[in-house]
């Protein structure tokens, strides 16, 4: 099925056409973007295509590390920047004779964000050994779920929106193939001067899951769109803390570009994003080259590309190795893994040693497509506006606040949090916890302005006070500063008269 | 004795009643290691550790407060179980010097029952064999070789160059448990048993093999061979103090999840007296191709005896047990390749001196550490699990060994309680012929009566039966159903009991160690 769920179709690699049922209206210059972040300039020679469209494949793996306190199969912490190597087990390290027990945490992650994903959630799974040699893979294999994993054929659906005009949000849906337990592999530092490789295995044997998209999607911006829709489902969930910057999500992309009726072309992976707008970029950037090379009567390779976050460009990963066979076989030391129902519990059944796939979907907690339809019902914003609220770790939470305590409407409250605060937070780069106003102290300054005690210029003065963050208390400020509305028509009367006067006597 | 009494009946009932301590026999089997040295059975004896433990052994008993049989029992151990602070090598250069900072579960266990740890056993490489005779340590020497009975009925020779080169050989992988047992060193030892490693040294050395369930038994800290066919195995000299080993070392382990999840009860054997519901099942497709003739009748006197007895006997079919072994082949090396795989010399073991690139110190250290019989295992495993050979090698193997146990499932369904079997075809083969055939070819023969019950992780039990003409020993072997061990400790109980397998007569050891044997003697009492 070629690009399923996306209509976009590149001509000359200049313009991307949104088209497509649901989504927004006629073909728009979206593909600029990717002309922009092309390292070698704009200019794209009339290949020998001429003017016959691309259709560009993008399909995505990302790796989240769970959330968990202990590794996947044994019980050593999990804990990020730990000091090297005190994190490792008699298992981390492969000592001969150690064997795996599979941590239940981790399984009950990936059940949940298997539910929350859309996905069958297989009630019996498989663990293999995939071998591969590398200094921070200490057995010489890894443990992953390559023949049965244990969640498949989901779905997720993502919004973004067209020309980053909030009023055209576009929701696009990717199918999900399957979701796999894994280990993560320890981190090998190589010190090229000493010429000497330094192995810190305290992320050995940390509990992944792997999700992988199918390739539904056709450029960075719908990739970039997912990749944020399920780090925030993940954060929902709490199967994973999801935070790019700290390896708890790796995204690596697939991508080819064909054209329209053709098979798809030849696919390279790109690694090494460690944000979601290096990855709208790399992947735009990925799409523009395959178009030029081949335009130029050039081929593409099935090779593994890095993204160079500085010249904003994918650069071929020297692959030492060559092609690998992983030589995969069962995990002979793990028995399958067996999930339950309700229906199929069996009676007297020990609950410490089964997993209840009803159970955990009765408790799953609500998803943000979910929480973002409820606040458009509940409080009449708009549907970007929802997006926005969930976007940031705990605006939606400090927004719903705000409005329990005024009694400004919803409608307008939302105003405030979307232009005001936020935009405050974002030039001083503080997160919602972080805020000098609170919800409390934003609710008594809107319902000043409410009550027309004081004029929303004065609110907008009186916020930026409050913001210095020095104790006063909105009412304060305004007496403060004389914020007042006048209220008194005698006393308006008597200014407005000294007003005229005053001109009179001039 | 209580040097050569049973554990149950005889040894603890010794040192609960204070006729001998737990040192005292610390002590003399510690000497006895150190006289009988030429066998090559141990790697290590944990000398200082050993009196240690019996020691404290000994203050449990003053205080009328031991922790149960095995308290103050010297046991060996084979070396490729992990002992914190006792060097585990499998008999590998890979693994020379490496002391692991963890005890398998099963030696756990054992010292928490106050056994004393003598020392560690020696092993074909990383298991790999079935004569012990490729380690790096040298061969295991059979202590049936240096017996009166082996001396009077072998071909005598006059040189004693000749008489140097006519000892026999273990079996193995666990030969050297096997001689430990045998002679006298220890009362019992774990060996381990992957196509028979446990089951067929016994047979060669006159011992008891027990290979338990799979399952039944922890595999944690043994280092492994073929994790799906891996059993730590158990040599004794008797079927009761099998059952007691097996009471201490059964039963649930949170550290291998593919170990039964209830809780094991340890059982005393009772007496069989009742044969009417007993039914004895032949094997066919064992009378295999160079079975020897005296084991072949010995077989048969022993179903026999079954008969006599009043139990039923039968002749059954395993068809597929004759794929066992080309079977094995495929599953086993695959599994070596990649259980081998950790052996890279960044985090333990040996380290080569090459450092151009990581591959090339990888590949160095490999080529060092492991013998041909490892690195060809490796390369057979690697090209089995290839992406275009996985379904034609790997898959077909798993489906064939699935048949091979149907096999027996159908068997035991039918009725039949127990399968008697030979062991091996033929008594222990002198070391100077055993080496003509390389281990390849002797693992694939030596296994052929053995290996099906791995397939199946089916219990089973060598029983030393007889002596051949050459005067060594020979077993039979008793295959059960999954779990069953009761029953077939039992049964075998009963069967070692009419064959009275004769106790082995060291008259070499006599010379070889200046008197240590008559000196138990005179110390021993009855």
């Amino acid at each position: 099925m070629a690009a399923r769920g996306c209509g976009g179709v590149w001509r000359r690699a200049r313009q991307c056409g949104v088209g497509g049922p649901g989504s927004g209206p006629g073909p728009s210059p979206r593909g600029q973007r990717a002309v922009a972040c092309n390292a070698r300039g704009g200019a794209v020679p009339a290949g020998k295509s001429g003017l016959a469209p691309w259709i560009p494949v993008v399909g995505l793996e990302v790796h989240a590390q769970i959330s968990s306190n202990s590794k996947l199969f044994s019980g050593s912490r999990v804990q990020f920047a730990a000091p090297p190597n005190s994190l490792v087990s008699f298992f981390d390290a492969s000592l001969p004779g150690t064997l795996p027990v599979l941590n239940r945490r981790c399984v009950e992650a990936a059940v949940m964000t298997g539910l929350a994903l859309n996905c069958s959630i297989n009630k019996k799974s498989l663990f293999d050994r995939k071998h591969y040699f590398y200094a921070d893979l200490p057995a010489g294999y890894q443990i992953t779920q390559q023949r049965v994993p244990i969640a498949v054929n989901g779905s997720l659906s993502y919004s973004f929106c067209i020309d980053n005009k909030m009023s055209q949000m576009v929701t696009k849906t990717v199918r999900i193939k399957q979701i796999q337990l894994e280990q993560d592999s320890g981190k090998s530092l190589h010190d090229d001067t000493r010429s000497q490789t330094l192995v810190d295995l305290n992320r050995a044997g940390v509990g992944l899951m792997e999700v992988v998209m199918e390739p539904d999607m056709c450029c960075g911006e719908e990739a970039a769109a997912a990749v944020r829709e399920l780090q925030l489902i993940l954060q929902t969930l709490g199967s994973s803390q999801a935070v790019m910057a700290e390896g708890q999500l790796r995204v690596d992309a697939n991508v080819s570009v064909h054209h329209p009726g053709e098979p798809y072309g030849v696919r390279t992976e790109v690694k090494n994003i460690n944000s979601i707008r290096f990855l709208a970029k790399a992947v735009d950037y990925e799409i523009q080259r395959q178009i030029e090379e081949l335009e130029n009567g050039g081929t593409i390779l099935n090779e593994t590309r890095a993204f160079d976050s500085k010249l904003g460009c994918t650069v071929p990963m020297r692959d030492k190795e060559g092609k690998q066979d992983y030589r995969f076989m069962p995990e002979p030391n793990l028995p399958p893994l067996i999930l339950y129902d309700t229906k199929s519990l069996p009676a007297n059944m020990n609950h410490q040693q089964v997993i209840n796939i009803d159970w955990i979907h009765e408790r799953l907690p609500d998803l943000p497509s979910v929480k973002r339809e409820k606040l458009v019902e509940q409080y009449g914003i708009l549907p970007e506006h929802s997006f926005t609220l969930l976007n940031e770790d705990g605006l939606a939470e400090f927004f719903e606040s705000v409005v329990k305590q005024t009694q400004m409407k919803a409608k307008k409250v939302i105003g405030w949090i979307v232009n005001d605060l936020l935009s405050y937070l974002k030039q001083h780069s503080l997160t919602v916890k972080e805020s000098p106003v609170s919800s409390f102290l934003l609710a008594d300054l809107l319902n000043l302005l409410e009550k027309k005690e004081i004029s929303s210029t004065a609110a907008k003065q009186v916020f930026a006070e409050l913001w210095k963050g020095e104790g006063k208390t909105p009412l304060e400020i305004v007496k403060e500063q004389k914020l007042e509305l006048l209220q008194d028509q005698k006393e308006l009367e008597q200014i407005c008269q000294a007003v005229i006067d005053g001109q009179e006597n001039e | 004795a209580a040097l050569k009494g049973r554990l149950r009946s005889q040894v603890s009932a010794a040192l609960k009643e204070g006729r001998i301590t737990p040192t005292e026999l610390c002590q003399r089997c510690l000497a006895l290691i150190k006289s009988t040295k030429f066998l090559n059975a141990y790697i290590t004896v944990a000398e200082e550790t050993a009196l240690k433990q019996a020691e404290e052994s000994e203050q449990r008993y003053k205080r009328g407060q031991p922790l149960g049989i095995l308290d103050g029992i010297p046991i060996a151990v084979k070396d490729n179980f992990n002992t914190a602070g006792i060097e585990t090598t499998c008999a590998s250069n890979m693994l020379k010097g490496y002391i692991s900072p963890y005890n398998a579960t099963v030696v756990q266990k054992l010292l928490d029952q106050g056994a004393v740890l003598l020392g560690k056993t020696n092993l074909d490489e990383f298991a790999m064999g079935s004569g012990s005779t490729d380690g790096i340590f040298g061969p295991v020497r059979n202590p049936w070789s240096y017996s009166k009975q082996y001396k009077e009925k072998s071909v005598p020779k006059s040189h004693s160059e000749d008489e140097e080169s006519n000892w026999v050989i273990t079996g193995g992988s666990s030969g050297g448990s096997a001689a430990a047992v045998s002679s006298f060193t220890c009362f019992a030892a774990l060996g381990s048993d992957t196509g028979g490693s446990t089951r067929n040294p016994a047979a060669h050395c006159g011992v008891v093999g027990l290979k338990p369930t799979y399952g039944l038994i922890s595999r944690h800290g043994l280092i492994p061979l073929v994790n799906s066919m891996d059993v730590p195995g158990i040599l004794t000299r008797c079927v009761d103090d099998a059952a007691v080993l097996l009471g201490s070392l059964a039963g649930h382990d949170p550290k291998d999840s593919t170990t039964i999840q209830d809780d094991f009860k340890p059982f005393e054997l009772p007496n069989l007296t009742d044969f009417s519901k007993l039914s004895i099942g032949i094997p066919k497709e064992y009378h295999a191709p160079g079975l020897s003739s005296e084991i072949l009748a010995l077989w048969s006197k022993a179903a026999d005896l079954f008969k006599n007895a009043g139990a039923k006997v039968v002749e059954v079919s395993l068809p597929h047990t004759r794929y066992s072994i080309v079977c094995y082949h495929v599953l086993c090396t695959a599994e070596v390749a990649s259980n081998m795989a950790r052996f890279d010399g960044l985090e333990y073991g040996h380290r080569s001196d090459k450092k151009e690139s990581t591959e090339s110190m990888y590949a160095a250290t490999r080529r060092e550490g492991f013998n041909d019989v490892v690195r060809g295992r490796i390369l057979s495993g690697n090209y089995f699990l290839l992406k275009q050979n996985y379904a034609k090698y790997f898959v077909k193997a798993q489906k064939v060994r699935r048949l091979i146990a149907n096999d027996f499932v159908k068997v035991f369904r039918s009725g039949v309680d127990i399968l008697l079997t030979p062991t091996t075809l033929s008594d222990a083969a002198p070391y100077t012929e055993f080496i003509q055939e390389d281990n390849r070819t002797r693992s694939a023969q030596d296994d052929i009566l053995t290996q099906a019950a791995n397939m199946a992780g089916l219990p089973a039990i060598n029983v030393p039966t007889a002596l051949s003409e050459r005067g060594l020993p020979v077993g039979l072997q008793f295959i059960g159903r999954s779990f069953q061990e009761k029953q077939l400790l039992t049964v075998a109980k009963w069967f070692e009991k009419q064959v009275q397998f004769p106790m082995i007569q060291l008259e070499e050891v006599k010379r070889h160690d200046n008197g240590v044997f008559q000196h138990q003697k005179s110390a021993s009492f009855s």
